[in-house]
């Protein structure tokens, strides 16, 4: 009794592979058939969070607005996403003519695939990790990058030109801030030597790689969540931009599994944040009882989740330009920086036996007064150019 | 009786294969940069097959996001590049299909005769975390690839400044002056 | 050891196929009126004007094309950061070396002003 609760998942999968193999079935068969139940499981599951996703957020975001949100559907409106869902179902499917069929209807399953993908990798408890792969991170990049692939072709197959241009800018600013996403992600690999997601978790027991490297932390949150689309970034689906973008052209459920995609990619990548940066399932007491190790991941992943609606209840949308420059001139500067300054600072702890806290502490530290030093003559410059300009004009 | 492995390389290679014809002969450009996506992904499948679990990543993140992205907004960047019909085959195709298909028989040939080739995925030496760690290393081992390794960055720099000065003209507008 | 992209392609396989079977889903309760007014291209509900092709701006290649240089970048430097722990200075200073020649491609490309949004 006391094996199923602390370790359940382990505890179901040996009872149904014995169950299995006493069937008379091969074990490499069987293997294959548990792994076909848990990636459904999984999809599933993931997918029904988002309702959950939704909701809370509309009650937060209602909140920070000083309203209360959804509350008829349900005991606090918990069931309002399922009855948006259910309306949605029985909107017609227009297609628009012209439009290329086999991308046009690929598209939100391209989305969806992608986003629902990111969970193979994704350690959930010390035992329970439904791909063990040693390349977890460069995965996390290639397939995340899959979604632009279906922003794109449902932008170039829907036969509208608002469509193509809002598909385009979409992939432009996620291909931009994706370089800064990629650099960040290179300090967790830096720091646990090892690709795989479960080996940098483990490499975060003492300390939490948020610690020993904030800036690169803070630049991945922030490029994650450009590259997500949500505020200050969405500039390029809402409603009173350029149309909806690239999902103007699209009706019913297609429309909803943008929706969704959407919404369980910040989750996703708040997950990944929690993961990466903030020690994931590691916690007190995890290696008696495994179990504890979701509770962990769940509960530094909820704080992260409502960090981001957070930013979306605060700040005003930012300008297309504006969120380039800021880019370009800001934020890859400072994460190639980074990531030399953390490489250097690792490396010289080592050798020289010095803190490893400290030094990288130190490091971060003088970082951050070069970015402001450096942010500071811009300023200056900047100022006299007005000055001069208003001076002569 | 085929092993599972020989199964899904034939689908592979055979998606692949399909992808690369559709690629050459569909009249439409967006459509042919559509089906370059199949053909890499399916690459990125045999990678997978022999082994190769780091390139089959690297081939998704370098060659479909990146590249195929990279073309396909170069094709939007040309004028009326979604109107373009071009009939993709002349009236000689069947001497480049003759072509084609002595040049596979001669490589059938001569892989066959090589004894080193086996039939499944090759055994590797180390695992592949140790793999990866190798690689690392050999990339800044001063006796190994440490050359290859900062001349790659200068190549790419090199590519980088070249498109830029190509590139110019069309974002700063074709009537301000360029200086070099 | 290919267990584990069998279950990733699992995954994506099911991920593909649970929405299309809430697509289908929704096909079959939807009403089906087609209309040619319906299906004409949004635009603020007026006709389209002119051609749907529209030619893009230089600035969406720059931005590609620097991403494909620091991708390359990136798949260069992952084997360097999993083997860190085994490196001594001088290599992980080769790296740092590395990275510096593209970050000065970069300041090229911001001093030219190509990485402008007009």
């Amino acid at each position: 009794m006391i094996d199923v609760l602390k370790d359940p998942i382990a505890w179901i999968g040996d009872l149904l592979r014995t169950w299995l193999i006493g069937l008379g079935l091969l074990p490499e068969f069987v293997t294959f058939l548990l792994q076909l139940l848990s990636a459904v499981i999984i999809a599933t599951a993931v997918l029904l969070l988002t309702f959950l996703l939704i909701w809370a957020e509309r009650k937060i975001v209602a909140r920070f607005q000083d309203r209360v949100g959804p509350n008829r559907v349900g005991p606090f409106g918990v069931f309002q996403t399922v009855a948006d869902l259910l309306k949605l179902v029985t909107k017609e499917l227009i297609t628009p003519t012209g439009a290329d069929l086999v991308p046009y209807n690929l598209a939100p399953l391209i989305t969806v695939m992608s986003v629902v993908g990111l969970w193979a990798v994704m350690p959930l408890a010390p035992t329970v990790l439904p791909a063990d792969i040693n390349v977890g991170v460069l995965y996390i990049i290639s397939i995340g990058a899959i979604g632009m692939l279906g922003i794109l072709l449902a932008g170039m197959s829907s036969n509208n030109k608002y469509a193509l241009l809002g598909a385009f800018r979409t992939v432009a600013l996620m291909v931009s801030y994706a370089v800064p996403m990629v650099l960040a992600l290179l300090v967790p690999v830096l720091l646990s030597g090892s690709m795989g997601m479960q080996a940098i978790v483990e490499g975060q027991r003492p300390i939490p790689f948020f610690v020993l490297a904030p800036i690169a932390a803070l630049i991945f949150f922030i490029s994650s969540l450009a590259e997500v689309g949500r505020a200050p970034f969405d500039l390029l689906e809402a409603d009173s931009e350029i149309v909806a973008g690239y999902n103007i052209e699209y009706s019913g459920l297609k429309f909803g599994m943008f929706f969704v995609a959407e919404f369980l990619h910040a989750f996703t990548i708040s997950a990944l944040t929690a993961t990466l940066f903030l020690g994931g399932w590691s916690g007190p007491w995890v290696d008696l009882y495994p179990v504890l190790g979701m509770l962990y991941f769940i509960i530094k992943s909820s704080i992260v989740y409502f960090v981001v609606i957070w930013i979306r209840g605060s700040f005003p949308r930012i300008r297309i330009d504006q969120m380039n420059a800021l880019n370009w001139k800001f934020i890859t500067p400072v994460a190639l920086f980074g990531l030399v300054f953390t490489a250097v600072a690792e490396k010289l702890a080592v050798e020289l036996g010095l803190s490893r806290l400290l030094t990288h502490v130190g490091a971060n530290a003088l970082l951050i007064i070069l970015t402001l030093l450096a942010l500071g003559i811009y300023a200056r410059s900047a100022r006299t150019k007005f000055e001069s300009g208003t001076k002569a004009g | 009786m085929l092993s599972l492995l020989q199964i899904a390389f034939l689908v592979a290679a055979f998606l692949t294969i399909v992808s690369a014809i559709m690629v050459v002969t569909t009249p439409s450009m967006v459509h042919a940069a559509l089906w370059l996506i199949l053909t890499l992904a399916g690459v990125a499948v045999l990678f997978l097959l022999l082994n190769a679990g780091f390139l089959a990543v690297v081939q998704i993140a370098v060659y479909i996001d990146a590249i195929a992205i990279m073309i396909i907004i170069v094709v939007m960047l040309t004028k009326g590049a979604t109107r373009q019909r071009i009939r993709q085959v002349n009236k000689t195709w069947w001497g480049g299909a003759i072509a084609a298909l002595i040049l596979f028989a001669g490589l059938i040939a001569l892989f066959t005769q090589t004894p080193a080739l086996a039939v499944n995925a090759p055994a590797l030496a180390m695992s592949q975390e140790a793999l990866l760690e190798d690689l690392g290393m050999a990339l800044v081992d001063v006796n190994r690839y440490i050359i290859p390794f900062e001349v790659a960055s200068v190549l790419l720099l090199a590519a980088l400044i070249g498109s830029i000065m190509v590139a110019r003209p069309l974002v700063r507008g074709k009537d301000e002056e360029v200086e070099a | 050891m290919l267990e584990p992209w069998v279950f990733i392609a699992l995954l994506l396989g099911a991920g593909m196929l649970l929405p299309g079977v809430a697509i289908v889903a929704n096909w079959l309760l939807s009403p089906k009126k087609p209309n040619a007014l319906k299906e004409s291209i949004y635009e603020c509900g007026i006709e389209t004007v002119g051609d749907t092709h529209v030619q893009l701006k230089g600035a969406y290649y720059i931005y590609a094309l620097i991403f494909v240089v620091f991708d390359i970048e990136a798949v260069f430097l992952f084997p360097w950061a999993v083997a860190y722990d085994k490196l001594q200075l001088y290599m992980v200073l080769e790296g740092v070396l590395f990275i510096l020649i593209l970050a000065a491609g970069l300041f090229y490309a911001w001093r030219k002003g190509v990485l402008e949004w007009v």
